[in-house]
């Protein structure tokens, strides 16, 4: 009897072992990603929402910190699945095509990514709504320069109900455009911030940026500073960093200010 | 399927739509031998009597009041290929013979349309009424229907009696060059016949090996195997229809019956479709070919189908089907066997199905040089280190690379963005030698350098080419507001150039980090 029990023990182990390696694979993958920020996770309860559109917003001349950082997302939600990487021609011309050797450096992996080259906003969209119900993909990437008034309302919804049914999480990367009505599920707004201050000597350029969320759906907005930490593939926070590499307390970087300096014009008198 | 080289057909098209409404007779000449010379002509000026080869002046004399027409040769040849286009209805194996001519292979095609004759009446009376002057044969080898053509139209010659039909054509219908025809009949041989009679070694002593050869093959002894325009397609499949059809949907359901078909006929051998052609058969004779290349073999009738609407939507002129398409055709060009893989306990592989198959699909569409993947090269020029190839072709390579390790604990050392061709940076302030700028001009704004890193020096791949490339030294640089860039100098400071002087050094912005 007791061989009897320990048997239907081990049994039950590896049934609820099965159970979790299948959820963690097949089907509709489980809820949220972890950005590995922990002040944002909490924010996003738990992480990026798999399965639903995110936007992420920068202006023409922070497209490449935008683009590092909307890898490092797909990056945290794909987990080793194939990533598409939709891209309009004129991006490429604007700010440069990826670069297969920086992708790596920044710790991900050039052999999980297919990239389309569409040669306008229509056929952009159509691949990206073909590849999202497309479940072999962790992620979709659409990077789309400039207004538009194709990606409106209709087509964030056909995106959002394509990614919703086969849960594979639509990015899309808006460069020089203002937000317009959508059914994204999270809406950033991504700029470049200066590297922490260091020795000369030591490390600098790791890629950090000043992130807002100014937009959640199921929770509130915030803003963070946040480095990818391109060795172990998560966000983390700069301040961690800092606390090693400078125990004393420094003051906060400029970028941190919301708004640039304002030149105040003066009169002449007289 | 088809042994090339058995019965043959040529049909001797006067490639110039002969619409003999008006009176006047109408003339084509060409320069021969310095001088201009009737090379095609209709039947009012035949009925003058003029004919192939006179000189202008002379038909000038004859008729004042015929039309010219220069020869247009690229026109005719066009106009040649369309007709070989159309005659692919009939058989795969179809071979032009310039200028006018077109050699059909029928083996095991004529019971198709009924027989021989029958075909041969289908293909004139067809051709009639797109306007040509049609003239044909069938005979057991090509250079026998070549000859017969010319002279007699309509004739089927059974196997073995190519001797007996050929024998009372003159020479000249043998079609060999200019001189030994004349050598042939100054030597009084009038008649195919008349060279036959003689001994073999003597012709061939007097007009060269070539000839005899042909002469062979005229009679039927021997055989050349023509030269088909298209390689034979693996596995055909085509629907024809009484009434043509003009609508997207019956086209649709058209291709997608023949695709089941297809796949039917392919599954037997255990092959799947790595290129398919679509062929749509206009009743005007004109014809449309549209190809799809997918990654890895298709054994399924829905991808097939799927494909070619992705590819028919996305057509920049789109399928055109004027008064209806009366054939349907689709062939599988190139096959590979299919290697059967367990599917159900590796998700990888089912995923990789589907990535290709979504790779397909979009190929289909947005064509296959748009969807590309990348693979690693052993070079240390950052612009060469990575080449975008067609995912269609090298997914799976792709999916193997290997890519060079990054340094643990180190910042990015390439940007992530890089420019096809480095934008020129002005760099204002004057520098110490070899140092980064301090500040620095790109697209018409003006950054200021915090923090930089470097040089990194790459030299150019003097092995690789001729032309001597400067030098360049990369730099890290920070601005002030935290954009990262990755600037070059092209050449060292103080660079001799080939006149001694030294030349101000060119700075470049070559890509942007995250």
């Amino acid at each position: 009897m007791a061989g009897n029990g320990s048997s239907a023990g081990t049994l039950a182990r590896l049934r609820d072992r099965i159970a979790r390696i299948e959820t963690d694979h097949g089907g509709g993958m489980p809820g949220r990603a972890s950005l590995g920020h922990e002040k944002a996770d909490a924010v996003l309860q738990g992480g990026l929402a798999r399965g639903a559109m995110h936007e992420v917003f920068a202006e023409g001349r922070h497209s490449a910190a935008a683009s590092g950082f909307i890898a490092g997302l797909a990056q945290r939600v794909c987990a080793n699945r194939p990533l598409l990487w939709v891209r309009q021609d004129f991006a490429a011309r604007e700010s440069g095509a990826l670069s297969m050797r920086g992708w790596r450096e920044l710790g991900l992996d050039p052999c999980l990514l297919v990239t389309v080259h569409a040669s306008d906003v229509e056929s952009a969209l159509r691949t990206a709504a073909d590849a999202l119900a497309c479940d072999a993909f962790g992620a979709v990437v659409m990077e789309i320069w400039g207004e538009t008034r194709l990606l409106d309302l209709v087509a964030s919804r056909r995106l959002t109900l394509a990614a919703g049914g086969s849960g594979v999480t639509g990015l899309l990367l808006r460069v020089a455009a203002t937000p317009l009505p959508s059914t994204a599920e999270t809406r950033w707004i991504v700029r470049p911030a200066r590297s922490p201050p260091c020795e000369a000597w030591q490390a600098w350029g790791a890629p950090v940026f000043e992130t807002r969320l100014v937009r959640n759906r199921h929770g509130q907005t915030g803003q963070w500073i946040m480095e990818w930490s391109c060795d172990e593939c998560l966000f983390r926070d700069v301040s961690i960093r800092d606390a090693q590499t400078h125990p004393q307390p420094v003051a906060a970087a400029p970028a941190d200010r919301p708004d640039r300096a304002r030149v105040v014009a003066l009169r002449r008198a007289g | 399927m088809l042994r090339s080289g058995e019965p043959a057909e040529t049909c001797d098209t006067q490639s110039r739509s002969t619409k003999t409404k008006e009176t006047s007779p109408r003339i084509v000449v060409a320069k021969q031998n310095n001088g201009l010379v009737i090379t095609a002509l209709d039947d009012a000026a035949a009925r003058i009597g003029l004919a192939i080869g006179q000189p202008l002046a002379n038909a000038r004399a004859i008729c004042p009041d015929s039309e010219v027409f220069d020869a247009d040769e690229t026109a005719d040849s066009k106009a040649l290929s369309g007709i070989a286009d159309w005659c692919d209805r009939f058989t795969p194996l179809v071979a032009l013979d310039p200028p006018h001519g077109l050699l059909l292979d029928i083996t095991g095609c004529a019971h198709l349309f009924g027989g021989e004759a029958a075909l041969m009446r289908q293909l004139c009376s067809a051709l009639k009424r797109q306007g040509f002057d049609v003239s044909a044969a069938i005979a057991g080898t090509s250079a026998c229907a070549r000859a017969l053509t010319r002279h007699a139209h309509g004739r089927i010659v059974a196997p073995g009696e190519e001797a007996g039909a050929v024998a009372a054509l003159p020479v000249f219908a043998l079609g060999a060059d200019d001189a030994i025809t004349r050598g042939l009949r100054r030597a009084g041989l009038k008649t195919v016949g008349d060279v036959a009679a003689r001994g073999r070694h003597e012709i061939a002593a007097r007009f060269s090996a070539a000839f005899t050869a042909l002469l062979e093959q005229a009679l039927g002894q021997s055989d050349a195997p023509i030269n088909p325009r298209k390689p034979l397609p693996d596995f055909i499949v085509e629907k024809r229809f009484a009434e043509p059809i003009a609508t997207d949907g019956a086209i649709a359901r058209t291709l997608a019956g023949l695709a089941r078909t297809l796949i039917a006929a392919m599954e037997k051998q255990g092959k799947g479709a790595r290129r398919l052609e679509a062929g749509f058969f206009r009743t005007d004779g004109a014809v449309r070919i549209i190809a799809v290349e997918t990654g890895r073999p298709v054994t399924r009738g829905e991808t097939i189908d799927r494909l070619f609407r992705e590819r028919l939507d996305a057509l920049a002129d789109p399928l055109d089907p004027g008064f209806g398409f009366d054939l349907v055709r689709l062939s599988a060009v190139r096959t590979d066997l299919v290697v059967q893989e367990q599917r159900d306990l590796d998700t990888h592989v089912r995923d990789n199905d589907e990535v290709a198959a979504l790779v397909d699909r979009l190929a289909a569409r947005i064509g296959s040089q748009r969807v590309v993947v990348h693979l690693p090269q052993d070079t240390h020029i950052p612009e060469r280190a990575s080449f975008p190839v067609p995912a269609q072709q090298h997914l799976a390579a792709a999916m193997r690379a290997e890519w060079p390790a990054r340094i643990e604990g180190e910042p990015p050392l390439r940007p992530l963005r890089m420019f096809a061709r480095p934008e020129p940076i002005e760099v204002t302030l004057a520098e110490v030698p070899d140092k980064p700028p301090r500040h620095f001009t790109w697209r018409r704004v003006t950054h200021t350098v915090v923090r930089a890193e470097g040089p990194e020096r790459i030299a150019m791949e003097w092995w690789r080419t001729q032309e001597v490339r400067p030098t360049r030294d990369y730099f890290r640089v920070e601005d002030e507001a935290g954009l990262r860039f990755w600037l070059y100098r092209d050449g060292l400071y103080n660079e001799a150039a080939g006149n001694g002087e030294a030349v101000p050094p060119k700075w470049f912005l070559h890509g942007l980090f995250a």
